[in-house]
């Protein structure tokens, strides 16, 4: 029995979601049965990311094909530590995220779908970070981009279509960009599976077509993961989701886009070729000040924690701009870092609204003496988010920020330095808005915020206060992490020598 | 909606779902398949739709659109079980001859994937030609 789940870790957290999508949809008449096949899901699906998590820290690569055929042909699908890492955080956000929903979800957005699409969300975003062909990415991205415009439409109303427009419009133009690159890709490499794109890519000679590709590539990711100038659609659709939609796409969305990045350009090219390593550092500067300068000169909550993703999204990327197994390591500690802290401020923007009725700064207010839990809990995620000492988030900046004076990238760093300044500012904003001031108009009745909403925030915040304080095993797995991310020969042993599943023909 | 229309969309409905699972299992060995024939089959639905209104069209399919994209869905994924077990891989299929006919669970897949493709578009149709007034 449990040989058999060693054998088979890789499929239950994409064939588990799937399920449980299908159960849900088959549920269509049942709002309550459906929400108890979704949390069985969410359940499983964490459980099965973390068995697959230990399997891949005992064994090494885990990789499967698809229907049993044999690797560059077949669909190949492959976890390595940082994949596997990745599944498991979202998978945890999914779970929290389920949790916050029994508060949050009003009955009319389960009878629009809200499961079946939050299932197929998780089907899409795990088998993204799992896949190991690139087309086969493609596809997840497409599972993502359905039922994304499915959620931020939940409640139909004009604000949300509008939203939707605009990210709809936005993620088209990247999806196609992205197909043209894996177009440009097929036809000068006639392979699509990643590792034996590793294999053929540094044999291929240097031509225009590849140049223009890696270009395309960037682009596309760039736009899904939010970077500088092409940020400029996420600001303007994830404030109009409902909170819990909101915050699991804070959470995950854009940081599908930069893992990709950082498969395609470790695994298939390299940020030395062609100039890539001046555009990245740029943009990287770019997206961490204009994502920061963004959210100085908002007041709803939603609208500032939505520039701050994208303002955070560019340490991530100072990390691709480096590229050293250092920045690599600091990159990865910093995306699990940040998918918590980011989706648990969206959960509190959320709690805020039930406790003040608007997401509103300027009419919110006296949340400090009404509900104090809520206030510290408030206080770690945001301290974390600005790179204060005890929390996560300062060891997320420190390791990036160390590899760039190390990387003789000083000014870069410096950049990272001032946006976190500017990061506390903006907390404080938060802060001192809607905890300390005097509410600005008298509260009729303090509205209690529910368990449902504070028990997934306390988890994700011990999450954050755990890695502050103990940061030393997460340093060292992301330092493993990247150093297996980093090594192309690994992944090319790993998906081209299974042979023993394609039933013992070669 | 005419009366030649409507008359003969009863004959046609029939016709269209007979061809749609013709095209269903033909699409084994030679082309067609679950994709196709759900959309036939869809399109048969539309036309009943086109020529009474939704609501026959509704009552002719018995299930709610999406419940059919679920139970399409959940039988693809279990078609892909029995591989898990002999394989260790998904989707890696079981044969069985049944007299002439090769039989395997690739089959109960394309029955899956035909089933999702007449929910999802139906789910669509019915809602595009619903008369909000009613």
């Amino acid at each position: 029995m449990a040989e058999f789940f060693a054998q088979t870790a890789l499929l239950w957290p994409l064939g588990i979601p799937i399920a449980a999508a299908a159960l849900c949809a088959a549920l269509w008449s049942s709002p309550r049965a459906q929400r108890t096949a979704s949390m069985a899901g969410l359940v499983l699906t964490l459980v099965a990311s973390l068995l697959l998590l230990s399997q891949v820290l005992s064994d090494g690569i885990q990789v499967k094909q698809f229907g049993a055929w044999a690797a560059p042909f077949g669909i190949s699908f492959m976890a390595d530590p940082f994949g596997a890492a990745m599944v498991v955080i979202s998978s945890l956000l999914a779970l929290a995220a389920g949790v916050f929903g029994f508060a949050d979800l009003r009955q009319r957005q389960v009878r629009s779908g809200f499961h079946p699409l939050f299932q197929g969300l998780t089907v899409g975003v795990n088998g993204a970070f799992l896949t190991g062909d690139i087309f086969n990415l493609y596809v997840w991205f497409e599972v993502m981009l359905i039922t994304t415009l499915g959620l931020i439409t939940l409640d139909r109303t004009r604000a949300q279509l509008d939203g939707a427009m605009k990210y709809a419009v936005l993620n088209l133009f990247s999806t196609i960009l992205f197909l043209m690159a894996i177009g440009l890709l097929y036809g000068v490499t006639g392979t699509l599976n990643m590792a034996d794109l590793a294999r053929v890519l540094p044999q291929t000679e240097a031509s225009s077509a590849l140049g223009v590709a890696a270009m395309m590539f960037l682009l596309a990711f760039g736009i899904k993961a939010g970077f500088f100038p092409l940020f400029f659609w996420l600001p303007a659709s994830y404030h109009t989701a409902s909170i819990v939609v909101s915050a699991v796409f804070a959470g995950l969305l854009t940081k599908v886009g930069v893992y990709a990045c950082f498969r395609v350009f470790t695994l298939l090219f390299e940020v030395e070729d062609g100039g890539i390593r001046t555009i990245v550092a740029l943009v990287a500067a770019g997206t961490m000040l204009f994502g920061v300068l963004g959210a100085a000169v908002q007041w709803d909550v939603r609208r500032i924690l939505s520039f701050h993703i994208i303002s955070q999204i560019g340490y991530i990327l100072l990390g691709l701009a480096i590229a050293t197994p250092l920045a690599l390591a600091g990159a990865i500690f910093y995306i699990i870092h940040h998918i918590i802290v980011k989706a648990n401020l969206f959960f509190i923007a959320g709690a805020i609204h039930r406790a003040t009725g608007t997401y509103d700064l300027r009419k919110a207010g006296g949340l400090m003496r009404s509900s104090p839990l809520l206030a510290l809990l408030f206080l770690i995620p945001a301290l974390s988010l600005a790179g204060i000492p005890p929390m996560s988030g300062f060891w997320a900046k420190f390791m990036v920020i160390d590899a760039s004076f190390r990387g003789d990238a000083a000014w870069l760093a410096a950049v990272a330095l001032f946006v976190g300044l500017l990061t506390v500012f903006s907390m404080s904003k938060i802060w001192i808005e809607a905890f300390w001031k005097e509410p600005p108009r008298a509260v009729e009745r303090v509205r209690k915020v529910p368990l449902a909403m504070t028990a997934p925030i306390a988890v994700l915040c011990a999450v954050t206060v755990a890695i502050g304080f103990n940061p030393e095993p997460l340093i060292a797995f992301a330092g493993q992490a990247a150093e297996t991310m980093g090594d192309r020969a690994l992944f090319i042993a790993a998906v081209l020598q299974e042979r023993h599943i394609a039933g013992a023909t070669q | 909606m005419s009366l030649i229309f409507s008359a003969m969309a009863r004959i046609f409905f029939a016709l269209m779902l007979a061809v749609s699972l013709f095209l269903l299992f033909r699409g084994h060995n030679e082309p067609g398949g679950g994709f196709v024939g759900g959309l036939v089959a869809a399109s048969a639905f539309t036309m009943l739709a086109l020529a009474e209104n939704v609501s026959v069209a509704r009552r002719a399919l018995h299930l709610h659109p999406v419940v059919l994209m679920g139970a399409g869905l959940l039988l693809a994924f279990f078609s892909g079980l029995p591989g898990v077990l002999s394989d260790r891989s998904f989707l890696a299929h079981w044969w069985f001859e049944v007299g002439s006919l090769h039989l395997g669970t690739a089959t109960l897949f394309d029955i899956g994937v035909y089933c999702v493709v007449v929910g999802g578009v139906l789910c669509l149709i019915f809602r595009l030609y619903e008369d909000p007034a009613q």
